[in-house]
């Protein structure tokens, strides 16, 4: 029984959640993975040194940068009958690629997966996180998508697994790459990072997110936000924490100015240390919090700036 | 052009939803049901699409058991023309669901079919994936702008760094994410003008689908419950707490 893992990786190294998907996948027995795209020299060798991995697949084809869907699909499925999992990490690229190349196998995905109970059975959310549902899968072939935040990511080095190059099927090419618009930050990534601080509709305008930075710097921190504060136009969409945004489980999340409506919890709530600052002592947020702070932020921001900086 | 619009009849996302005492799965029983929000967007965009003079026809298609007309009836009130019903008590999973729908899409030849990016009670996210893979059309994921010229369209996508841009060719799948637009209110004559358009009725069977589940669900369980915390009176001790008691920074 052997798994293959779709991999994601930038100029950085293996992505964080590719990492977390490899770990779910050495609990189902051997692990290849995969890197597909041009130029993936780097990425082949990161790929290689991942602790676990035992053969890294590499499918040089510039019909595959920017892993579009209908490629890449069409990819894994030339691959598939090797293998018995199909893994890849709950990411924007994740969810795009897996169920098409179920549908095509015949096979019902199993999206999202936070546990792997045996090669046929798997835990997953189910409603905003309230209920976690076992599953058993009736298909000869199983295709997954990992919940990243559910696994310890495997270690960026120690492993040092063999290349090899495969042959590229037929690609179609009835879907084109145009641009992107991606976030500049020099801040870690929201789904990667140790601590995340995130604003919400309290934060009241876009420009108030200024207050978040100096304690996002000093605590290394990602920043985050509620679908409020996305829907109100603050913050770009790539900020969302929530059911249908990003789901972290950072060691310290500081939700700032955030209710705490179930789809947002549902984002956060694995977190193992959360605070809540907010002037409504009644918010519900300040039940999953650890610490609470009833305040006004814009009070509350720069204190925590200040005290931070003097310790 | 002609588009077609799966929507899915959900528990409400107002209701906070609990796990069955037995473990079975979720209590629904007597709860309120809703329209999935990601689908109301769907409609609201083909509805836009018509009204720009792109879209000719729209159809609102739903499955499962026979009060899934009444969402239809709420797509028709947004302004659907009409509804397609396949009526079934059984247990729908994606894999069936994309299977009924490109039945219907291939008897109805729609250039465009608009669904919602994921349904908010099996929070699967499958379903345009895998119907697009069905019908070997291209897709455009997670939806934030869309714009058609000719047989072409191009897509701006939420994506986890920011946004892509995209071109597929048409006929396509699009699901919509958040952002792209703002669904509205059905007004009271749109909702009595919506009692007299058309809702045809089948079954499974008459589109030659076999429904029958892939994943059995063995139970379900309560997540991890957290642990009611503290208030803090300051920042100050906020900060001392967070560096000497959970020792996190």
């Amino acid at each position: 029984m052997t798994s293959l893992v779709l991999l994601e990786f930038d100029a950085a190294g293996i992505k964080q959640p590719s990492r977390s998907a490899v770990a779910a996948a050495q609990k189902l027995g051997e692990v290849h993975a995969l890197v597909a795209g041009s130029g993936l020299d780097a990425a082949a060798q990161a790929a290689a040194k991942l602790p676990g991995v035992a053969k890294v697949l590499v499918a040089d084809s510039p019909a595959l940068d920017h892993l579009l869907a209908e490629p890449a699909a069409a990819l894994l499925l030339a691959l598939a009958p090797a293998y018995s999992h199909l893994l890849a990490a709950t990411t924007a690229v994740g969810k795009n690629i897996m169920p098409r190349v179920a549908a095509r196998l015949d096979v019902q995905p199993i999206s999202d997966i936070a546990d792997v109970v045996d090669a046929d059975t798997f835990v997953r959310p189910i409603y905003a996180g309230n209920g976690l549902a076992t599953v058993k899968s009736a298909d000869p072939k199983k295709v997954i998508t990992v919940r990243a935040a559910s696994f310890d990511p495997v270690p960026a080095e120690g492993g040092n697994a063999p290349i090899e190059k495969v042959s590229i099927p037929d690609l179609p090419g009835v879907s084109k790459f145009v641009s992107a618009e991606l976030s500049k930050s020099e801040r870690p990534e929201l789904t990667a990072a140790r601590v995340v601080i995130s604003g919400g509709r309290g934060m009241q305008a876009g420009e108030n997110f200024k207050l978040l930075e100096p304690i996002a710097d000093k605590l290394g921190a990602a920043v985050g936000a509620s679908r409020a504060a996305v829907d109100a136009g603050f913050v770009p969409n790539d900020y969302q924490v929530g059911q249908t945004g990003k789901i972290v489980a950072p060691e310290l999340y500081v939700a700032v100015g955030i209710s705490g409506a179930i789809q947002h919890l549902a984002g956060m709530k694995d977190s193992k240390v959360i605070v809540a600052i907010n002037k409504d002592e009644e918010a519900p947020i300040f039940q999953v919090a650890d610490y609470g702070l009833v305040a006004d932020l814009f009070t509350a921001l720069p204190e925590l700036a200040a005290e931070l900086e003097r310790s | 052009m002609k588009i077609l619009v799966p929507v899915k009849r959900v528990v409400d996302y107002n209701v906070k939803v609990r796990v069955k005492s037995d473990g079975s799965g979720m209590e629904t029983a007597g709860v309120k049901m809703s329209m999935n929000p990601f689908d109301e967007i769907a409609v609201e965009e083909a509805v836009r699409l018509k009204e720009k003079g792109v879209a000719t026809e729209i159809v609102a298609v739903s499955l499962g058991v026979a009060q899934c007309a009444e969402t239809i009836r709420t797509a028709l009130a947004m302004g659907a023309d009409r509804g397609i019903l396949v009526e079934t008590d059984a247990e729908l999973q994606p894999l069936a669901v994309a299977k009924l729908l490109k039945a219907i899409a291939d008897k109805e030849q729609p250039t465009l079919i608009i669904l919602g990016k994921q349904a908010i009670d099996d929070d699967m996210s499958a379903t345009g994936q895998m119907l697009a893979a069905l019908l070997d059309w291209p897709q455009g994921t997670f939806a934030s702008k869309l714009t058609i010229e000719g047989d072409s369209m191009t897509v701006i996508r939420e994506v986890d760094g920011g946004l892509e841009t995209i071109t597929v060719n048409l006929p396509a799948i699009v699901t919509t994410d958040l952002r792209l637009n703002e669904p509205r209110y059905a007004s009271l004559p749109n909702i009595m003008k919506a009692r007299k358009k058309p809702i045809a009725n089948m079954k499974p069977a008459d589109l030659g689908v076999d429904p029958a589940p892939r994943l059995t669900t063995l139970k379900v369980s309560d997540p991890p419950k957290r642990k009611a915390g503290v208030k803090v009176g300051s920042v100050a001790e906020l900060v001392s707490k967070l560096r000497n008691e959970a020792k996190v920074i």
